[in-house]
């Protein structure tokens, strides 16, 4: 695989499985309006999937398109970090697990909006308007529930204690990242982890919250190692292509 | 104490509106959720340009005034558009 | 409709005459063709009335959202996933601007929701079956929504205001809603013999749910005399399924489906077709809570509900510790 679909397929996997984790909420959040906002946040999700994974089709020229791609690979073929397929947990993990991401992917994209790839730069700045939403919306919320009640402030102390080590991994570099640096395609990913600290340590002090000393990171994802979870996601996901193949929906 | 949400009423001036008109009411802790929640709920097919929240309770009024409900298209999310799916005619109306 | 069956105070409709100069002049208003607005006086029986039938209407939109909601993980194209979120997240605004309009009357959102886990209020009797496979999607989409739609549009002049004008903004966003829901099952009726046997199959279960929407025969229903009185009911039960077999028919013929009713057929002398009714005592079953998924359905919202109330309590907790540092600055 070029770098370059690497790189696509790591941006376009992270939003297809995070907005379908984000999509499971649908009917089944704490109040309406939030139910509303979450929506948002998992179609942005999806628009930038199909962004994304159809770039990667057309650059990979085996005439794969961004469904092929989403509906078609097992496990081991895809690059998303292994933080997008945390279970939701309860509201409080899937907000902080949303936070953690949304600040990486913020800087993330607003390196891309420098990338030497033109069509590349061009998603990024699409994506880049969202995703600043989505980070103020997201680190709101943590400020809130950190700082809320003994309940809320447990909860979110919780899920960050449990999602802290899938956080290292969006930092790590290898092979792909020195050639995506080299052809200025794309920024070394540790080079991205002063600012997301920056963003991240304010909003945890914010909310009361602390985060563990540990820097142990969880990995595999951009090797397609997985955790268990992603299996049984794809095997949702992608049922009725498997089980009727060749069909138009 | 109640825990219940107050109630807020959203008034939304759109990207070529003169001024703000009263779209309809949410629930919310405080007015800055006021304002992001009626961004998602009253503005999800267009980006509109200002947004006032105002607490139900704090309205003053007296007979009321009718203002239509604002709704401007938007041009990314396509598919919600009744326009966008090809029905045949020989289906009828829909 | 999505308001099935909303109970009125009265058995029989009192004639002008028999009415306080109050409520003669408010009846008046309402024959004159005039919106009653919150602040105005109207009769008790109009207001709980009302309640009912929008707060019925907007537990019908959330509880709506379940049984599509359902597939949305298993949506087999990223374009579908994308049109089934934004669906079912139109059906929670939906469910928010209709509690909006109830909330004008004296009732909080909260106070319709206890009413509703509790079992004391219901939401249409048709979000009680399942959707069992891909192309029951589009069978919601086309048939359910379909029939929501034709309830809604004349809604849109009822006596209300503020529910006149939900039904306005609802009305709007509907008609997407149909139209993917039959662009769905245009997909799976012209597709490959598996897809158009579960579009069938869709057909066959949905069909007469679909035609229990409308409520009960005219002859059996006590209280809708009162609310055309009143304009928060346009047309009777009857009229509407009558028009909703009419105008589906020649779109299900169209898609070379079945209509799973021998006795339909169109019917020169009365300009409209035959049709079966629907078996009412499993109207009368799922009603009482004896419906295929009515367990699973109110238990969802209510876990939902309980789950969140953490979220909410430390929202507002914020919220308030924040106020209190402003006017403690101050």
């Amino acid at each position: 695989m070029t770098a370059l679909f690497e790189l696509l397929l790591r941006m376009g996997d992270n939003t297809l499985i995070l907005g379908h984790r984000l999509s499971e909420w649908c009917g089944h959040a704490p109040v309406l309006e939030e139910d509303i906002a979450l929506a948002n946040i998992s179609l942005d999700l999806i628009g930038q999937t199909q962004l994304w994974l159809g770039l990667a089709g057309e650059v990979e020229g085996k005439g794969r398109t961004a469904d092929n791609l989403a509906y078609l690979r097992d496990a081991a073929e895809f690059r998303n970090a292994l933080l997008v397929e945390r279970p939701n947990g309860d509201f409080g993990a899937t907000l902080m697990r949303q936070f953690l991401f949304d600040a990486w992917h913020c800087e993330q994209l607003k390196a891309l909006v420098e990338s030497s790839k033109a069509r590349v730069a061009e998603i990024a700045a699409k994506a880049l308007k969202e995703a600043t939403y989505h980070l103020e919306r997201s680190s709101d919320l943590v400020v809130r529930l950190g700082d809320g009640t003994d309940e809320s402030r447990r909860r979110m102390q919780a899920a960050l204690d449990e999602l802290w080590s899938y956080t290292g991994e969006l930092f790590l570099d290898g092979p792909t990242d020195d050639a995506l640096d080299e052809a200025g395609v794309a920024p070394p990913p540790s080079s991205l982890r002063p600012a997301w600290d920056a963003i991240v340590q304010p909003v945890l002090a914010e909310a009361t919250l602390k985060a563990p000393e540990s820097r142990f990171a969880h990995k595999g994802g951009r090797r397609g190692v997985h955790t268990e979870h992603l299996g049984y996601i794809l095997a949702q996901m992608q049922f009725l292509q498997r089980a009727y193949p060749n069909s138009i929906w | 104490m109640s825990s219940e949400w107050p109630l807020w009423e959203v008034f939304i001036r759109g990207q070529h509106g003169l001024n703000h008109r009263h779209v309809g009411s949410l629930h919310a802790p405080d007015a800055e959720l006021a304002i992001k929640h009626a961004r998602d709920v009253y503005t999800r097919r267009n980006e509109g340009v200002s947004i006032w929240v105002v607490k139900s309770n704090d309205i003053a009024a007296s007979s009321p005034s009718e203002k239509g409900p604002l709704f401007e298209p938007a041009n990314s999310k396509v598919y919600r558009h009744p326009t966008f799916y090809d029905i045949p005619d020989d289906v009828g109306h829909m | 409709m999505y308001a099935q069956m909303v109970k009125t105070d009265n058995d029989r409709v009192p004639g002008l005459d028999e009415l306080s100069p109050q409520e003669r002049a408010f009846q008046q208003r309402i024959d004159r063709g005039e919106k009653i607005e919150p602040k105005e006086w109207m009769p008790e029986g109009y207001r709980k009335t009302l309640i009912r039938q929008i707060g019925q209407h907007a537990h019908s939109e959330i509880v709506g959202q379940l049984p599509e909601g359902n597939w949305i993980t298993r949506a087999p194209t990223l374009e579908r996933k994308a049109i089934l979120i934004a669906k079912v997240q139109d059906e929670a605004g939906h469910g928010l601007y209709l509690y909006s309009a109830a909330e004008t009357l004296g009732v909080s959102r909260d106070e319709l929701l206890a009413l509703l886990h509790s079992g004391k209020m219901k939401y249409s009797s048709i979000f009680n079956y399942p959707t069992l496979n891909w192309a029951d999607i589009g069978a919601v989409g086309w048939l359910v929504d379909g029939a929501a739609i034709m309830n809604q549009v004349p809604l849109q002049r009822c006596s209300y205001g503020p529910y006149a004008r939900a039904m306005v903004r609802i009305c709007k966003e509907e008609s997407f809603h149909q139209r993917q829901g039959y662009d769905i099952m245009m997909k799976m009726a012209f597709g490959t013999s598996a897809q158009k046997a579960m579009a069938q199959d869709a057909l066959n279960r949905f069909w007469y749910p679909s035609l229990m929407m409308f409520g009960p025969s005219d002859k059996d229903s006590v209280h809708s005399a009162q609310s055309l009185r009143w304009k928060i009911k346009i047309n009777s039960n009857d009229e509407l399924r009558q028009k909703f077999v009419d105008q589906t028919a020649p779109q299900a013929k169209y898609l070379g489906l079945t209509i799973p009713d021998d006795k339909l057929a169109w019917n020169e002398e009365k300009g409209g077709h035959d049709f079966s009714e629907p078996d009412w005592s499993e109207f009368y079953d799922v009603l009482a809570g004896d419906g295929p998924c009515n367990k699973e359905r109110l238990g969802a919202r209510v876990k939902a509900w309980e789950d969140g109330a953490w979220f909410r309590d430390g929202l507002m907790a914020h919220a308030r510790k924040a106020q209190e540092k402003r006017v403690a600055a101050e």
